[in-house]
């Protein structure tokens, strides 16, 4: 127990010191169920915080098994999503609660 | 209705799991079906009212609340079934072992109760909060009628139900002598599982770094979105595409939670020698 304490409780501590400033940002939209745009290019082997507007009246969840990410988009609301460093490849995404229309990939080159 | 039946089934899912490990966990307690009964129903209130607060919740903390909700509420279930099974290794199994029977250990188990009821809350509250935003999306787009919705929710649930019930029914019939240890290494393995969620949601606000992500690759093997990485994912954390960071805190609470309860387990069995 005290073994699982001091690993949380190291882990949290360590968490802000790594955090490093100058992150790419790539903006993306929800709207009418759809990303725009729907190909998202990002840097290998860098962070990239991704900020995603949800301008429909609906939430969305943006959703990604390859990214390893999901996360509600409030309606009306913009939300923001850090990913990688990546390798290079191709990584898709949906927004789940509407997986027949939102669609998209994230290409790291 | 059946996209519908198909969301609603795969968010039933996890929590479904969850409470079927726990109810097996806690066989023959005495009134534990009203404290699991009570963790869903808790579940499904906070379910509720983190729907209609998400978006005040995603505000906080620069637009990470969300995350750092998550984490946390992840974190306390971790804690809580660390608790269970450490709690059960210094004096349930014991027990059982010595006097050959489930009458100690019973009596002992329904101590760690209210603490399963946190982690049943907390699981239906996760997945139902999603739930919820789904079906009130559905609504709100009008994309299906109220009734259509209504029946493929209940389609869902029922499905995700069924699941749970079946590993319930099926750890059941582990024979006495292994049911101890193969529920409390299911427990283990289920608060490991946690552990990493609750690291990715960290790394997905920045918090943490994600070191090597992802660290293997094995979603040509067994991909997540499979019947059985789905599964497995709900039972013991299998990611086919895990960040380091997740790795590292599923090992170290898994390794943590082993400790813990070989060092109680010697600590009873110590004055018998």
């Amino acid at each position: 127990m005290q073994k699982l304490f001091a690993a949380i409780v190291l882990g949290l501590a360590a968490g802000p010191l790594v955090v490093c400033a100058a992150d790419v940002e790539v903006k993306l939209v929800i709207e009418n169920h759809r990303f725009t745009p729907e190909t998202v290019k990002v840097p290998a082997g860098q962070k990239v915080k991704l900020l995603i507007e949800n301008r429909d009246a609906t939430p969305e969840e943006f959703d990604s098994h390859a990214l390893n990410r999901e996360k509600v988009i409030p309606a009306k609301s913009t939300g923001s999503v850090f990913i990688g460093p990546l390798k290079a490849g191709s990584y898709p995404f949906v927004g789940e609660f509407n997986d027949k229309t939102a669609k998209g990939v994230v290409l790291a080159e | 209705m059946f996209g519908t039946a198909l969301i609603v089934f795969r968010e039933t899912l996890e929590a479904a799991l969850i409470i079927g490990v726990i109810a097996a966990a806690t066989r023959g307690v005495p009134m534990r079906g009203r404290w699991l009964t009570g963790g869903v129903v808790l579940g499904l209130i906070g379910s509720a009212l983190v729907a209609a607060g998400m978006e005040r919740i995603a505000q906080v903390a620069d637009g990470l609340g969300q995350e750092i909700f998550n984490a946390s509420i992840l974190g306390v279930a971790v804690l809580m079934l660390a608790w269970h099974n450490i709690w059960m290794a210094s004096h349930g199994r014991a027990m059982a072992a010595e006097a050959k029977s489930l009458g100690g250990a019973i009596r002992e188990g329904s101590r760690t109760l209210s603490v399963l009821l946190v982690v049943i809350a907390v699981a239906v509250l996760r997945e139902g909060s999603e739930t919820v935003l789904f079906l009130y999306g559905i609504t709100l787009s009008g994309s299906s009628s109220v009734m259509q919705m209504v029946a493929g929710a209940m389609l869902g649930v029922a499905g995700g139900a069924a699941v749970g019930i079946t590993l319930y029914k099926g750890l059941l019939r582990i024979p006495l002598k292994w049911f101890f240890t193969a529920t409390s290494a299911l427990v283990l393995l289920l608060a490991a599982g946690m552990a990493a969620q609750a690291a990715r949601f960290l790394a997905q606000a920045d918090l943490l770094p994600s070191l090597a992500s992802p660290l293997w690759n094995l979603s040509a093997v067994l991909p997540n979105e499979s019947a059985v990485g789905t599964l497995l994912h709900g039972l013991v954390g299998y990611d086919a595409q895990p960040a380091g960071i997740q790795v590292v805190f599923y090992v170290a609470v898994a390794l943590a939670i082993a400790a813990g309860m070989r060092w109680v387990g010697n600590k009873t069995h110590a004055p018998q020698k």
